[in-house]
């Protein structure tokens, strides 16, 4: 009799230990299924991972044509940025106490397109405090990728402008990686303000003065088509705000549909670099097809206002943040309807 | 010394340590951001914003207590604002007197000290209620605490924007090594930036140490609630009757 109750007992003890466990698992199941809309869902096997790893591929044309036209300091300053930004992620999860979240590459691919928008010649500590910046206050003080309101490597380009203006607006370099002389030189985007002559070839290919990733127009487009062909971004924001910002600068630029000075104004700056890589991120752009035409739309009149009639040559970068801060806005404007829903008719039309 | 004596005696000091630290006017009651932001892009302009204030504050809040029974209740909130804005003239004159520099680096911010929450604030929630030393002692509290904040905030954008501290240059050494001072701690941004880290700080180190008293009422539970800068507790605005606590305790 009382091994029988020996033997209860001990069932009753085995039983409790994967009862607490089942009741912890259900309550994460539950913890997660809270987080998930309503049916219908869609299947799919892309990852946070995946996404950022294709935008950085799509990069490395741009990055590898930086490189080999501003020399390797170019390469040493996009690496110092993708370290920073690597380590302020690595270093607040672990003092925060949360998971690792470099493994997402996202914070690579904000290293990476921040150093794009360095120009070669900054002191190299200034893409060590920007990619801090970047990671730290932009994004993770909002709640880590997925809660920033901003994208975090334009944050950390404003950041520096404001701050640094002397560096980040001295575009003198050392073409190649054998040249001894420095090529002091206006932006060909300042260029074309100033009325003055630019090469509409050069501007195209990439051998001019500007920042890192920014120069070259084709690496740009061809990067931009393989996120497209690929799936990861649709056509629509980067058209929109292309075409839009044409339109405008076409109709107030002063010179007409001119195809030399549209093309300077398209290929020059950061327009590209903008317009494929970094209003197109996931976190900060419309969730619907609709809400990305209109941001499209808007950023490219914001971005014509800066160009034509700001202070200076360029305005790509302050117009997506500014895009970047309305955004809640337009997604509040064309949230979708509900299926079978209907407008409520006037009860002052019926009488 | 008995134990009641220490605790009169730490009772009569509340008003002032209350300001300074629990009921900080700048990182706890969140009160006069304005010139918070404005005017601290140094150490010097912080101090001098903070002093400012504080000298008026505590005129205004001994003639608002001395004359509390004396104002209609209808009419005190303009009465408080005329005695307020006497003292800042006065305090303006003098300051564009004997420290002309101080004044035009604070310029518009001076005559609008009549306006800063913190002052009205205290007036309204602290003087016209209490006597007049408590109400000195709380104006002297809620003006110095205003002051070390100011300064704080002052010195952290003075050094990260233009290297330099109470108007000490430290610049050349940093910059023969290459470093550039952070221009834009001494723009808007940096101070939204400073405050904020500064305010995570504070409730960082508030946060730490609980100091609640009998049933989870703060130690220091004295004053109204919407004053108070405990916004974790459980009985703010709430009696246990579901009176308000401000009311309940008259």
């Amino acid at each position: 009799m009382a091994e029988e109750i020996k033997e209860d007992a001990k069932e009753k003890v085995q039983k409790a230990a994967p009862a607490a466990e089942k009741k912890a698992a259900l309550a994460e199941t539950a913890k997660i299924l809270r987080s998930v809309s309503p049916t219908p869902h869609v299947r799919d096997d892309s990852s946070t991972r995946g996404i950022m790893g294709y935008v950085i591929i799509a990069l490395l044309p741009a990055t590898a044509v930086g490189i080999w036209h501003f020399g390797p300091r170019a390469l040493c300053v996009i690496l110092l940025s993708i370290l920073s930004a690597a380590l302020s992620e690595w270093c607040f999860d672990r003092i925060t106490k949360r998971k690792n979240t470099v493994g997402d590459l996202s914070c690579i691919l904000t290293g990476l397109l921040l150093a794009l928008n360095l120009p070669v010649s900054v002191p190299l500590w200034l893409p060590v405090l920007g990619g801090f910046f970047a990671i730290i206050v932009v994004k993770m003080l909002f709640g880590g990728l997925g809660q920033n309101f901003m994208n975090p490597a334009l944050g950390a380009r404003c950041f520096l402008m404001l701050s640094f203006s002397r560096y980040m607006t001295d575009f003198s370099y050392r073409p190649g990686w054998g040249a001894a002389d420095v090529v002091s030189g206006a932006t060909p985007l300042a260029a074309v303000k100033a009325g003055e002559n630019f090469n509409l070839l050069t501007m195209f290919f990439g051998n001019e003065a500007g920042t890192i990733g920014e120069t070259s127009a084709m690496a740009l487009l061809c990067g931009g088509i393989l996120l497209i062909v690929c799936g990861v971004i649709t056509w629509h924001l980067s058209t929109c705000y292309i075409v839009s910002f044409l339109v405008f600068a076409a109709v107030f630029g002063g010179k007409g549909i001119d195809l030399n000075y549209l093309g300077a104004q398209l290929c020059g700056g950061g327009l590209m670099l903008g317009a494929f890589f970094m209003a197109t991120d996931y976190v900060t752009r419309p969730i619907t097809k609709k809400g990305q035409v209109v941001y499209g739309i808007f950023l490219g009149i914001l971005t014509g206002i800066f160009r034509i009639f700001g202070p200076g040559a360029e305005g790509v970068s302050y117009a997506i943040i500014i895009g970047n801060l309305i955004v809640p806005l337009i997604e509040r404007v064309t949230e979708p309807k509900h299926f079978g829903w209907r407008k409520p008719e006037k009860e002052g039309k019926a009488v | 010394m008995s134990d009641t004596a220490v605790k009169e005696k730490k009772a009569v000091w509340k008003p002032f340590t209350n300001g300074l630290i629990n009921e900080n006017p700048t990182f706890v009651l969140m009160l006069g951001m304005c010139p918070t932001l404005a005017v601290t892009t140094s150490a010097i302009n912080g101090l001098g914003m903070g002093l400012t204030t504080t000298v008026v504050l505590t005129l205004s809040n001994i003639i608002i207590s001395a004359l509390r029974k004396v104002i209609p209740d209808k009419v005190r909130i303009p009465a408080f604002i005329v005695i307020i804005a006497s003292f800042v003239t006065i305090v303006g004159q003098f300051l564009e007197a004997y420290l002309p520099a101080l004044n035009s680096a604070l310029g518009m911010f001076i005559p609008l000290i009549v306006v800063n929450c913190i002052i009205l604030g205290r007036a309204e929630a602290f003087a016209s209620k209490n006597g007049v030393f408590a109400s000195a002692l709380d104006g002297l509290g809620m003006g110095l605490g205003f002051s070390v904040a100011l300064t704080l905030i002052g010195c952290v954008r003075e050094i990260l924007g233009s290297f330099s501290v109470f108007g000490v240059s430290f610049k050349e050494p940093l910059e023969s090594i290459g470093l550039a001072p952070i221009a834009i701690f001494v723009m808007a941004p940096g101070a939204f930036f400073v405050l904020a880290a500064l305010n995570a700080m504070m409730a960082a180190i508030r946060a730490k140490k609980p100091a609640k008293g009998k049933d989870g009422r703060p130690a220091n539970c004295d004053s109204d609630c919407s004053s108070c800068g405990e916004g974790g507790c459980v009985h703010r605005f709430y009696d246990e009757n579901g009176a308000d606590t401000a009311v309940g305790k008259k």
